[in-house]
């Protein structure tokens, strides 16, 4: 199995210990991650609420790379793995705008490769058994709160590979690797990401409402798949705490993070002293670090 | 009691040709939209709009554009997409906001959430110049441009002594071809308001690539 490696900005940045553990689990599970050579940023959200034509154009321009390297694209960030989803989703029957697309970014984009988020080629294409195999150290007596936000499963028509409402591939995951899920309202739901520096009130109140949910329902931690998510979740719970006069202490893992732990890989080398809730003493508690 | 009379089924100024364009570009429907709510009820940030999602797809068929493209809930709709997901007339009511937003900006309407577009545009200033996202330089040039110079101070510290805000922006070898990207684009762009101004038919991308 072997992907053209999309990390993205974040994972050069907010979130390296995101793409450490990415490759950290992928070497584990014989998933060969080959980077797409200098990539760009897919634009975001800020490419979409701008210009159509240029929300399709950025990630051709790393699309049509892949293409060349003969590989399907993996990206672990929710935004990027989204855009590139949706670029090939809509030019895939419409050649007019697929050469459009190709004289804005001078190369030949034909739609080819297809994009996956690094949860998808994990939990369906590797799949839970696989993973239990290799797990170590099991995840005893850790309740999570697997967190989806929005972009990994929506709108389905785009994305399709777990259910837009209930998803359950995290949740497999973490059952696979030891650890307890629980049932919970949130997993879907935005925090608000695009505007966490422009409307940080906004951004306080879905974050808010989503540590309420993950706390209501007995976890001790919240598990996701994006550096934003995690960026909102983690880094602003303090201010959340403080806005809101409440009390989490949620930690806030990427689920490579964990599934590193479950096989063996030694806790320091996971980037939890990058965390603001830093979760080494629940994972102590636990005795699973 | 005098009671302001509004009528809800006339056309506004804009008349079903704006819809039609909307749609058009959205890649959907506009006029599918029967008014259900579901799309209001799910929505994350309606709390936090002037007017409900299915407020704007019934300005949109209405023709009132004006109020449209002047809402708080153009830039407030985080796209997650949570309308699009369970609209049971299948509008895209998530691309058209992003429509909306586009519109709003090339044909110079004032920004109800001008801090929302400042983000936007502080980002992509990033990707234009160096081809990756640029954290701090956007955080920079967004607080230049908003004056909200003491805001997210702690966190921005904290994320620096973590290591997670890089010094430099990472520029990659074709930074000049994404360069180019963000000109061509422009250009594109500049084309069509052109020819919107002069009532030529508009020649965008077609419905059939959405679906």
């Amino acid at each position: 199995m072997k992907y053209a490696y999309y990390p993205g900005c974040s994972l050069h940045s907010t979130a390296t210990e995101y793409d450490a553990t990415t490759r950290t689990v992928c070497q584990t599970l014989g998933v060969e991650l080959e980077e797409i050579p200098d990539w760009n940023c897919c634009g975001a959200t800020s490419a979409h609420a701008t210009n159509h034509l240029l929300s399709l154009a950025l990630p051709a321009r790393d699309l049509a790379k892949a293409e060349q390297m003969g590989l399907d694209v993996v990206a672990p960030c929710a935004a990027c793995y989204n855009r590139m989803a949706q670029t090939i989703h809509e030019t895939k029957d419409n050649e007019v705008l697929r050469g459009r697309v190709s004289a804005v970014i001078g190369a030949d984009y034909e739609g080819t490769a297809k994009a996956k988020s690094l949860l998808e080629v994990l939990a369906a294409d590797v799949g839970p058994k696989v993973v239990e195999a290799k797990v170590q150290k099991p995840l005893k007596g850790l309740r999570v709160a697997a967190y989806y936000g929005c972009l990994l499963v929506r709108p389905p028509a785009v994305t399709g590979w777990d259910d837009a409402e209930n998803p359950q591939s995290m949740d497999k995951l973490m059952t696979a690797l030891g650890a307890e899920t629980v049932d919970w309202s949130h997993k879907t739901e935005c925090c608000g990401a695009s505007l966490t520096v422009s409307r940080t009130d906004i951004v306080l109140k879905l974050t808010r409402d989503i540590l309420d949910a993950a706390k209501a329902a007995g976890a001790d931690a919240l598990v996701c798949a994006c550096p934003m998510c995690q960026a909102n979740l983690d880094g602003r719970q303090g201010a959340v705490e403080k806005t809101y006069k409440t009390n989490y202490h949620l930690p806030v893992f990427y689920f490579t993070q964990l599934m590193s732990l479950a096989f063996g890989i030694e806790p320091y080398k996971l980037g939890f002293a990058r965390h603001s809730i830093d979760p080494r003493e629940l994972l102590h508690t636990k005795e699973i670090a | 009691m005098e009671m302001e009379v509004l009528n809800l089924t006339a056309v506004g100024p804009a008349g079903p040709a704006f819809a039609a364009q909307v749609g058009a570009e959205a890649g959907t429907n506009a006029f599918s939209c029967y008014q259900c709510g579901k799309c209001s009820a799910g929505c994350p940030l309606s709390y936090a709009m002037d007017y409900q999602p299915r407020q704007i797809m019934r300005l949109v068929q209405l023709g009132l554009k004006d109020e449209a493209l002047k809402s708080s809930t153009i830039w407030l709709c985080a796209s997650c997409a949570t309308c699009t997901t369970r609209c049971p007339r299948e509008v895209q009511i998530a691309a058209v906001m992003d429509t909306l937003r586009a519109m709003a900006r090339r044909e110079g309407y004032p920004y109800k959430e001008r801090s929302v577009a400042a983000f936007h545009r502080a980002f992509l200033n990033g990707v234009a110049s160096g081809g990756r996202a640029y954290e701090l330089g956007m955080i920079l040039g967004y607080k230049l441009s908003t004056f909200e110079m003491f805001k997210d101070i702690d966190l921005g510290l904290t994320w620096l002594r973590q290591g997670k805000l890089k010094l430099l922006p990472e520029r990659i070898k074709g930074s000049a071809s994404v360069r180019d990207i963000f000109e061509k684009v422009r250009k594109l762009e500049q084309e069509e308001v052109a020819r919107q101004r002069e009532g030529r038919p508009a020649a965008h991308e077609g419905m059939e690539g959405h679906s």
